[in-house]
C-alpha cells in the first residue's frame, strides 16, 4: 500500500493544508495515514462505518493509508490499550498526534476534518 | 436483602451489613468529599477481607495516580493487581482529540468492563467518576440511554457497584445519575466550621433496607475511611448496679457511701483552679489501685505535668503508667476536628480496653457549635456505655454566671454531675463541692468544702448559717467561736451546780435542826404525860388510903371514883 504520491493527491495541500501533513510533505517524506477502525462485532453501525470509511479512503486517500479493522469482541484487551470507549471509533495513529473519530462516519467532511485533511476553524464545532 | 460488606469501619453498622449486593450504589458529593476513598476502600476491603475481586474503572485519574493516592491508606493496589484481586482500567477521555461523525454508542465501555470482570472473576465494580463521559461526548441522549443500559448490565451480572458522582446544583448529582440508580444513594459532605473541617455521610436512600438517616460524621485517616455510627439507633444499654469508688472516701459517702455506678457517666464541672483535675486524678488512681485500666485523655496538660502536679496531693500516677494500667494521651484540642478526636478515643478504647475513661477537659473541644459537641458526646457516651466503661468528663465553666445554664447541653447526657465551686470570702478563696445530680441513687444534697492537702483530698462539712457557707479560715474562726462558747457554757453550768449544792447543804442542815427540835418536843410531851400518869397514880393511891382510913365500903369507892 505504500506510495509516495502523497502531495499530488492531497486535496488543497498547497494552500491551507493542515500542518502535520503539510510539514511532512514539505520534507518530502511519504505520509501514510495509519488508520484503525474499532468495531464490536458485525453490528449495523459498524458495517455502515466501514462502508463509509472505505468510500472516503478511496476518494481522498488513495494509496496513502493503511487500515486495520479491529473487532473488540475478539480482542477486548485492545479496548483498554487503545482507550476505546465509543463504537465505532476510527483512530488515526499516524501521523501524530492521535486523532479519534467516533460514529458511523456518515459525515464525510467531518471525517476529513477529523483526520486533519481539511482546514477547519473549530474542531469541536457541532 | 443480601448485602455486600464494605469493610469500612462503622458503615456496615449504619447500613445493617453494607451495600446492596449485586446492585449499583451512587456515592455523591462535592470535590474532595471522599467519594473516591470510599469507593477504593470498598474495593480493596472486598478484595482483601471478603474475597471479592474488584474492577476499578477510573475516568479522571490514571491507575498510577490512584495507586499513589491510596498508598497513604496502606493500600497496595499493584500487589492486588498482581494477585488478580484487582483490575485497574483508566478510561481516558480527551474531548479535543475526538470528532463525532454520526451515530455511535459506548459499547467499548461494556467490552472493557466485561473483559475486566472476566479476567479476575470480579464481584465488585467501581466507576470513578462515570459522569466524566458527559464531558467527552456531545450526544447526551445517547449517553443517557447507554448509562441506563450500563446499570441494567451491572445488575444482570450481579456486580456490586459503586458509582461516584459530583454533586450538582440543587440535585444530588450533576447529571442526574441518581435517576438511574434506585437502590442506594449515599451523599458525602465536607464542610468547614470555625476553621475545622467536618466530613459527613448520609444515606439518602437504601431501597429495601432499614438504615440510619442521620448525617454521620466520618473521617479519612491513615487507616482509611471510618464512619462513626456510634449513636446506635436504639437506646438499650446494659445497666449495672455495680458501683465504683470515686477514689475519695468523702465523695463516696456523698454517693450513698458506694461511689458511681459502673458504666455511668460523670460530669465534673467547675471554674478554673477548683480542683477538677485533682478529682479526676483521684478517680484514675483508684481505678488503677483496683487493678483496672484507665484511659486519661488530657487536652490541656502533658502526661508529665499531670503526674508531677498530682504528686503534690499525694497521688503517684507514674507507677500506674509504668504498670500500663494508666494510659495517658495528651492532645491539642485544635489538632483535629471533633470526629478525629472521637475516633482516636475510640481506637484507644478498642486497643487499651479500659474500665474508666477520663477526658480532661471536654470544654476545649467545644467551639461555637454546641450541637456538634453534643452529638459527639452522645456518640462517645453510647459507645462507652455499651462497653460498661465509666466515663468522667471534666468541663471548665466560666467564672461568672450560672454554671448550671452553660452546660445544659452536656449535663443532660451525663448520669452524675459534680459541681466544684469557688467561694470567695474573707480575702480568701475556697473550694466547695456538691453533687448536683446522680441518677439512680440517694446522693447527698450537702455542700462540702473541698480541701486539697499533701495527703489527698478531703471533703469537710461546711458551716452553714444565715445563708452563708463558712469555709477556710472563716470556718476555722467559726469553730473557735463555737469552742469558746462551749467553755463559757461549761463554766456557767459548773457555777449553777455549785450554787445548788450549797443551797442543798444549807437546807439539809436546817432540816436537821428542825428534826431535832421536833424530837425534843416529842420527848417533852412524853415526859409530861408520864408525869401526869404518875400524879394520877399517886392520887388514886391517896384516895384508896383515905378510904381505908374512913372505912368506906368498896361500893362507895366506885361512886367516889
Amino acid at each position: 500500500m505504500r506510495t509516495s504520491k502523497t502531495k499530488a493527491q492531497s486535496p488543497k495541500s498547497n494552500s491551507a493544508a493542515p500542518q502535520s501533513v503539510a510539514s511532512a510533505s514539505a520534507k518530502g517524506a511519504a505520509v501514510i495515514l495509519e488508520l484503525r477502525l474499532y468495531v464490536a462485532g458485525q453490528t449495523p453501525k459498524s458495517l455502515i462505518a466501514l462502508r463509509n470509511l472505505k468510500k472516503i479512503c478511496d476518494e481522498h486517500l488513495q494509496g496513502r493509508y493503511r487500515l486495520h479493522v479491529i473487532d473488540l469482541v475478539k480482542t477486548p484487551q485492545l479496548a483498554q490499550d487503545d482507550q476505546i470507549l465509543a463504537i465505532p471509533t476510527l483512530v488515526r495513529n499516524l501521523p501524530q498526534p492521535i486523532r479519534k473519530i467516533i460514529g458511523d462516519l456518515s459525515d464525510t467532511q467531518r471525517v476529513l476534518v477529523g483526520l486533519n485533511l481539511r482546514p477547519q476553524a473549530n474542531p469541536r464545532e457541532s | 436483602m443480601k448485602k455486600a460488606p464494605t469493610g469500612i469501619a462503622g458503615f456496615d453498622e449504619v447500613t445493617g451489613g453494607g451495600l446492596p449486593a449485586g446492585r449499583p450504589t451512587i456515592v455523591c458529593g462535592g470535590p474532595g468529599c471522599g467519594k473516591t476513598m470510599f469507593a477504593m476502600e470498598f474495593l480493596v476491603r472486598g478484595a482483601t477481607d471478603f474475597n471479592e475481586p474488584g474492577v476499578l474503572m477510573t475516568f479522571e485519574e490514571t491507575g498510577e495516580e490512584m495507586t499513589r493516592n491510596v498508598e497513604s491508606l496502606g493500600f497496595n493496589l499493584q500487589t492486588l493487581v498482581g494477585k488478580k484481586k484487582l483490575f485497574l482500567d483508566y478510561v481516558r477521555i480527551e474531548p479535543s482529540e475526538i470528532q463525532e461523525t454520526g451515530e455511535y454508542d459506548l459499547e467499548g465501555l461494556f467490552i472493557r468492563l466485561q473483559h475486566a470482570v472476566d479476567s479476575i472473576g470480579a464481584k465488585r465494580v467501581v466507576l470513578d467518576t462515570l459522569e466524566a463521559v458527559f464531558s467527552g461526548f456531545a450526544n447526551e441522549g445517547m449517553l443517557r440511554a447507554e448509562i441506563r443500559r450500563l446499570f441494567r448490565w451491572l445488575k444482570d451480572r450481579k456486580l456490586t457497584t459503586v458509582v461516584t458522582a459530583e454533586r450538582g446544583e440543587g440535585a444530588l448529582t450533576r447529571h442526574g445519575l441518581e435517576e438511574y440508580v434506585s437502590d442506594c444513594v449515599i451523599s458525602l459532605d465536607h464542610r468547614v466550621n470555625d476553621q475545622i473541617s467536618t466530613r459527613r455521610m448520609r444515606i439518602v436512600k437504601y431501597r429495601g433496607s432499614a438504615h440510619g438517616t442521620d448525617e454521620y460524621p466520618f473521617l479519612i485517616d491513615n487507616k482509611g475511611f471510618s464512619v462513626l455510627p456510634l449513636s446506635g439507633i436504639h437506646l438499650d444499654h446494659k445497666v449495672s448496679a455495680e458501683r465504683v469508688s470515686s477514689g475519695m472516701k468523702d465523695l463516696d459517702v456523698m454517693l450513698e457511701g458506694k461511689g458511681f455506678f459502673k458504666g455511668s457517666s460523670v460530669l465534673v464541672s467547675g471554674t478554673s483552679g477548683s480542683g477538677k483535675s485533682t478529682l479526676a486524678a483521684h478517680f484514675a488512681n483508684q481505678t488503677c489501685v483496683n487493678g483496672k485500666r484507665a484511659l486519661y485523655v488530657a487536652f490541656e496538660e502533658s502526661a508529665a505535668q499531670v503526674t508531677r502536679n498530682m504528686r503534690s496531693v499525694g497521688i503517684d500516677l507514674g507507677r500506674h503508667i509504668r504498670k500500663n494500667l494508666l494510659h495517658f494521651c495528651a492532645w491539642r484540642p485544635t489538632q483535629h476536628g471533633l470526629e478525629m478526636h472521637l475516633l482516636r478515643i475510640h481506637d484507644l478504647v478498642e486497643k487499651f480496653n479500659p474500665a474508666v475513661v477520663i477526658i480532661d477537659p471536654i470544654t476545649n473541644l467545644i467551639s461555637a457549635n454546641i450541637h456538634e459537641v453534643h452529638g459527639m458526646l452522645m456518640r462517645l457516651l453510647d459507645f462507652l456505655k455499651e462497653r460498661q466503661i465509666t466515663a468522667m468528663f471534666v468541663t471548665l465553666t466560666a467564672n461568672q454566671g450560672a454554671e448550671e445554664q452553660t452546660e445544659v447541653g452536656i449535663s443532660s447526657l451525663t448520669d452524675t454531675w459534680i459541681l466544684l465551686r469557688d467561694v470567695e470570702l474573707n480575702g480568701e478563696r475556697n473550694r466547695c463541692l456538691y453533687v448536683l445530680k446522680s441518677r439512680g441513687m440517694a446522693h447527698s444534697n450537702q455542700i462540702r468544702e473541698f480541701v486539697l492537702s499533701r495527703n489527698g483530698v478531703r471533703l469537710l462539712p461546711a458551716y452553714i448559717g444565715a445563708g452563708t457557707v463558712y469555709t477556710g479560715s472563716a470556718r476555722l474562726a467559726q469553730e473557735a467561736r463555737e469552742r469558746a462558747a462551749a467553755v463559757v457554757e461549761e463554766q456557767h453550768l459548773e457555777n449553777q451546780r455549785k450554787q445548788i449544792s450549797r443551797k442543798r447543804q444549807l437546807l439539809e442542815s436546817q432540816i436537821a435542826v428542825l428534826r431535832s427540835e421536833l424530837l425534843e418536843g416529842h420527848a417533852a410531851f412524853e415526859r409530861l404525860s408520864q408525869q401526869q400518869k404518875k400524879r394520877q397514880g399517886l392520887l388514886a393511891e391517896e384516895h384508896a388510903a383515905m378510904g381505908k382510913i374512913r372505912g368506906l365500903s368498896s361500893a362507895d369507892k366506885a361512886v367516889t371514883s
